[in-house]
C-alpha cells in the first residue's frame, strides 16, 4: 500500500522535476542552499518557487479550462486589466483593499465574457478568448492612460513582495488557492462535470448537466485566476505596466497544464500536476538566469526539455513501459 | 442524342458496374454479408435499407473508399480493383454526396474544371473556362452566373453543379448519396429532371435515399438491405409502397396474426400529456398521452420525425407551440435537466456522439445523470458511486471487467446497457427509449427487452422508438406511427401488429391507413 502510493510519485513530471533541478545544480553548486534572513527563507530554489507563482495561478484556471476542451489565450491580458485598475484605483486614493477586490471583480468578468462567448455562442474558444487576449490589453492601457501607474500602497506591494511564515506572499497565496480549487473541485461534482463536458458536451448536456452555466463558471474562475496573478505581479513592480504585465504567459500556463498531463482535448485533468508543471518551466528558467548563460538560451533549452517530456508521455512511450512491465510479470510467474 | 429504344430496355442492358457476394467485416460484425448488387446502364437503381443496413458500406466498396474483405466487384462485366475514390473515378464512377464536396467559396467554373483547367503558357484560361461552364450547364438546363462563388447559390444548384463535375470526370456511373435530404419540394423536382436526362443518356445511377415518395418517383429497379444482407432487388413497376417498407423492416408477406400479450393499460391518469406540440421544419404538432405502467411504441422510417419527437419531450429541443402537462400542471421543459428534474431519462439513438462519456469509467458513466440532479454540491463520494455503479451493473447484467475502466472500451451492447443505468440511478417515471437495442449483440438485446418489461412491470411510463416492429408489438400498449414529420396514426388493441404497423408507414398522405387510426 504504502509502494504503490510512493510509485505514484513517480511520474514524468516529478522525474523531469528532479531533473531539471539536479542539473541546476550542477552548474550552480549553489542552488540548493537555503538560508534564514530576516524572517523569510532566501536561497534559489525559494526563487524558482516565488518566479514561477504567476504562471502556476495561471494554470490553476487553465487546468479546468483545457479540460472542458477548450483554452483561455486572454489570461496574460487579463492580469495587465487586473494590475491596471488596481493600481489606478489606489493611486486615485481608493483604500486598497476596494482596489484589490475591483481587480478581481473585473477578472472574474472578463472570464464569465469568455465563457459566454464559449458556452451560448458556440465560439471555438481559441478565437472567443483571443479577441480579449488582443482588445484586453488595450483595455489595460486605456485604464493606465498609457502610461505606467507606480504606486507605494503597502498592501498591494506586500502581496508582491511580502512575506508570510517565512515563504514569500506569492507562494503562500498560490498554496492557498491551489489548495482550496483543489479541495472545490474533487469534493464537489464539479470535477466531474468539468470532465465530462470536455468528454463529450452533447452527452453531458442530455444527462442533464448544465453545460452552459458550467463552462461559464470554468472561464469566470479563469478570469479569476489571472486577476490573482495580475495583482502579484503589479505589487511585485510596485506598477502596473499594461504593456508587458502578463505578455506571452497565457502561453506558459497553457505548456504548464499539458506537462502535467492533461489533454487539450479536454477530459481528465489534474490542478496540482499543472502548478507541478509550472515549477518545472520556472526552474528551467532559473537554472539558466543562475548558471550564468546567456537568457537567450532559455527558450532553446525550455524546448528540448519538453520535447523530452512529451515523449516519456507520448502513447508510443506509454506502451513500451507496458509492455516491459507485462514482461516482467510474466517472467515473474514463470520463476 | 436521347436512345430512345435503350432506355426502354434498360432493365435488360447488361451490368455496367456489379458486386458479387461482397462482404466487409468491421471488428466482431459483418456489416455487409455475401451481397450481390448488379446496375445497367441507363437506369435509376434506388438502395434502401435502414440505418446500419449496410447501404454505406456498400457504396463505399462500389466507390473505392474501402476494400471488400471477400467478393469481387466487376466493371462492365470484368473484376475491377479500386484503389480509393480517385481511381474509382478514373474508371467512370462519380459520387455526390448530401453535403456538397466542393468549395463554396471559388466561382461556378472553377469548381466545374478544378484540378483539369485549361492553360495556355502556364496561365489559366479564364474566359475559356466559364465559356466551357456555361455550356456545360446549360445542358442541364441551368443558366446562372459562372463567375459567381459557388456558395452563394442554393444547395440544390451546388447539387447539380456538383452532378455536372461528376459526369464530366466519371461518365458512366453516377452515385448520388442521400442528394435530397436538404433540398425543397421545387428544387427535388428540379434535381430529377437532371437525373432523368442523365439516365436517358445512358448514365447508370445509383440513389439512396430515405424518401419512398422520391424512390417511387424516379426509380426503375430497387436493391434493399437489411442488417448486411441483401433482401431482394425488384423491379420497382411491380412494387407497392406497403412490399418496400416490408422488406426494409423484415416483415414478411404474409403476416402472423396478431399477437399482443399485453393487455391494454389504458386506465389510470396520464403521467404527462403532450397536447398539440410541434416545432416548425422539425415536426409536426401532435399530441400524445403517457400513463405510469404501459409501453408506447413510436414505429416510423428513419427521418420520419421519431427522433425529433423524443428530443422535444426530453427537453433538448423545445416546441415552439403546444403545451406539456405533468399530471394536472402544466410545465415547460427549457433543457434537459428540467426534464430530469421531473423524472424524465433519455436514452439517443446515438449512443456515441450523445450517449456515453468514453473517455470517463464505466461507474462516472452510471452517475453522471444521477449526480447532475443532486446538483454541484452534493457530491457523491468514490464509494457511494461504487456502490450504485455496482448495483445496476448487477441488475442489468453490465459486462466489465472493471467499474473504473473507460466506458468506451465495453461492446456496443453494454455501453448501452451502462446508459440505461444511468437513468435507472435518476429513479425516473418517464423513460424515453430511442432505438434502444440497435446495433447490439443478442443477448445484450433480450436483456434490454427483458429490462423494458421489468420497468413497465414496476410502473414507470416508457416510450420506445424502434424499428424492429417484432420487439415492439411485443412490449407496446399503444404504437404510434410517425412519417414525414407527423404523427399520422395511434394503434391500439388488435391493430397493434406488424401489418397494420406497416400500412400506415407506407400509407399515401390522402389514404389513412389503418382503420382505428387516431389522432
Amino acid at each position: 500500500m504504502k509502494l504503490k502510493k510512493f510509485s505514484r510519485l513517480i511520474n514524468p513530471q516529478s522525474i523531469a522535476l528532479v531533473v531539471v533541478l539536479l542539473v541546476n545544480w550542477a552548474l550552480f553548486p549553489g542552488f540548493f542552499n537555503v538560508t534564514w534572513q530576516d524572517g523569510r527563507l532566501f536561497g534559489s530554489l525559494i526563487d524558482v518557487l516565488n518566479r514561477g507563482v504567476p504562471v502556476a495561478i495561471l494554470a490553476i484556471g487553465m487546468s479546468a479550462v483545457i479540460a472542458t476542451k477548450g483554452v483561455d489565450l486572454s489570461v496574460g491580458a487579463v492580469m495587465a486589466i487586473s494590475g491596471a485598475v488596481a493600481a489606478t484605483l489606489v493611486t486615485d486614493g481608493y483604500p486598497a483593499y476596494v482596489a484589490v477586490l475591483a481587480a478581481l471583480a473585473i477578472g472574474i468578468v472578463c472570464g464569465v465574457w469568455n465563457g459566454i462567448l464559449v458556452a451560448f455562442l458556440e465560439i471555438q474558444p481559441i478565437i472567443a478568448t483571443l479577441v480579449l487576449m488582443v482588445a484586453g490589453r488595450g483595455i489595460a492601457q486605456l485604464i493606465t492612460a498609457g502610461s505606467i501607474v507606480t504606486f507605494s500602497d503597502p498592501l498591494l506591494i506586500f502581496i508582491g513582495t511580502g512575506s508570510f511564515a517565512g515563504l514569500p506572499m506569492p507562494v503562500v497565496i498560490a498554496i492557498v488557492l491551489l489548495v482550496l480549487s483543489v479541495f472545490l473541485v474533487r469534493s464537489s461534482a464539479v470535477g466531474l462535470f468539468i470532465e465530462s463536458v470536455g468528454v463529450n458536451r452533447a452527452a453531458a448536456s442530455l444527462a442533464g448537466i448544465r453545460s452552459g452555466l458550467l463552462l461559464v463558471a470554468v472561464y469566470g474562475f479563469s478570469g479569476f485566476c489571472a486577476a490573482v496573478s495580475g495583482l502579484i505581479v503589479a505589487g511585485d513592480i510596485k506598477g502596473a505596466d499594461a504593456n508587458n504585465a502578463g505578455l506571452w504567459l497565457e502561453l506558459d500556463a497553457i505548456l504548464a497544464v499539458v506537462i502535467g498531463g492533461t489533454s487539450l482535448l479536454g477530459g481528465r485533468f489534474s490542478i496540482a500536476m499543472s502548478v507541478l508543471g509550472a515549477i518545472i518551466i520556472q526552474a528551467m528558467n532559473t537554472g539558466i538566469l543562475v548558471s550564468g548563460f546567456p537568457p537567450e538560451f532559455n527558450l532553446v533549452v525550455k524546448a528540448g526539455v519538453i520535447i523530452l517530456i512529451f515523449t516519456m508521455q507520448s502513447p508510443l512511450a506509454t506502451r513500451f513501459i507496458e509492455s516491459r512491465k507485462n514482461a516482467r510479470a510474466l517472467a515473474r510467474k514463470a520463476s | 442524342m436521347v436512345d430512345t429504344t435503350m432506355v426502354q430496355g434498360a432493365t435488360d442492358n447488361p451490368f455496367v458496374l456489379e458486386a458479387r457476394g461482397v462482404i466487409k467485416i468491421f471488428g466482431q460484425s459483418r456489416a455487409l454479408d455475401g451481397v450481390n448488387f448488379g446496375l445497367r446502364r441507363g437506369e435509376v437503381h434506388a438502395l434502401l435499407g435502414e440505418n446500419g443496413a449496410g447501404k454505406s458500406t456498400l457504396i463505399k466498396i462500389l466507390t473505392g473508399a474501402y476494400q471488400p474483405d471477400g467478393g469481387e466487384v466487376l466493371l462492365d462485366g470484368e473484376p475491377v480493383h479500386f484503389a480509393d475514390p480517385l481511381n474509382a473515378q478514373a474508371h467512370g464512377i462519380g459520387t455526390v454526396y448530401q453535403e456538397v464536396n466542393l468549395l463554396p467559396n471559388r466561382s461556378v467554373a472553377e469548381n466545374l474544371f478544378l484540378g483539369r483547367q485549361p492553360t495556355r503558357f502556364g496561365f489559366v484560361r479564364k474566359s475559356l473556362i466559364e465559356k466551357n461552364a456555361r455550356e456545360l450547364l446549360s445542358r442541364y438546363g441551368l443558366d446562372i452566373d459562372v463567375q459567381a462563388e459557388l456558395g452563394t447559390y442554393s444547395v440544390a444548384v451546388q447539387q447539380i453543379v456538383a452532378i455536372a463535375r461528376a459526369v464530366e470526370l466519371s461518365g458512366k456511373v453516377l452515385v448520388l448519396d442521400e442528394p435530397t435530404a436538404s433540398l425543397d419540394k421545387y428544387e427535388v423536382e428540379k434535381l430529377f429532371e437532371v437525373v432523368t436526362q442523365l439516365k436517358q443518356r445512358g448514365m447508370a445511377i445509383v440513389f439512396i435515399t430515405h424518401f419512398l415518395d422520391q424512390v417511387f418517383a424516379i426509380s426503375d429497379r430497387v436493391t434493399i438491405l437489411r442488417n448486411g444482407r441483401l433482401i431482394g432487388t425488384e423491379p420497382l413497376a411491380g412494387l407497392t409502397r406497403t412490399d418496400v417498407v416490408r422488406m426494409m423492416l423484415g416483415k414478411d408477406i404474409t403476416f402472423a396474426p396478431a399477437v399482443t400479450g399485453i393487455e391494454e393499460r389504458a386506465a389510470g391518469p396520464a403521467l404527462v400529456e403532450f397536447k398539440d406540440c410541434g416545432k416548425a421544419g422539425k415536426i409536426h404538432p401532435f399530441s400524445l398521452k403517457v400513463r405510469r405502467g404501459e409501453v408506447v411504441g413510436v414505429a416510423g422510417l428513419l427521418g420520419s420525425g421519431r427522433t425529433e419527437m423524443a428530443r422535444l419531450m426530453f427537453g433538448a429541443d423545445q416546441c415552439d407551440r403546444g403545451e406539456i402537462r405533468i399530471g394536472d400542471k402544466p410545465v415547460s421543459l427549457g433543457s434537459p435537466a428540467q426534464a430530469i428534474a421531473h423524472g424524465f431519462g433519455f436514452c439517443p439513438e446515438d449512443r456515441k456522439i450523445e450517449g456515453i462519456l468514453g473517455d470517463l469509467s464505466v461507474r462516472e458513466n452510471i452517475v453522471i445523470a444521477l449526480q447532475g440532479k443532486l446538483g454541484w454540491f452534493k457530491a457523491l463520494n468514490r464509494d457511494e458511486q461504487m456502490e450504485i455503479a455496482g448495483k445496476f451493473a448487477e441488475d442489468l447484467d453490465i459486462r466489465a471487467a472493471s467499474l473504473d475502466m473507460p466506458v468506451k472500451l465495453l461492446s456496443g451492447g453494454n455501453q448501452q446497457k451502462v446508459i440505461l443505468a444511468r437513468w435507472l440511478a435518476t429513479d425516473p417515471n418517464f423513460l424515453i427509449l430511442d432505438e434502444p437495442t440497435r446495433g447490439i449483440d443478442v443477448g445484450a438485446h433480450a436483456e434490454i427487452v427483458r429490462t423494458i418489461n421489468r420497468l413497465r412491470e414496476e410502473g414507470l411510463a416508457l416510450l420506445v422508438i424502434s424499428s424492429e416492429l417484432d420487439e415492439i408489438v411485443a412490449y407496446s400498449s399503444r404504437i404510434v406511427v410517425m412519417r414525414d414529420r407527423e404523427m399520422v396514426a395511434e394503434l391500439t388493441g388488435d391493430n397493434i401488429n406488424p401489418s397494420v404497423i406497416v400500412q400506415a408507414i407506407a400509407a399515401q398522405h390522402e389514404t389513412v391507413a389503418a382503420e382505428g387510426a387516431s389522432v
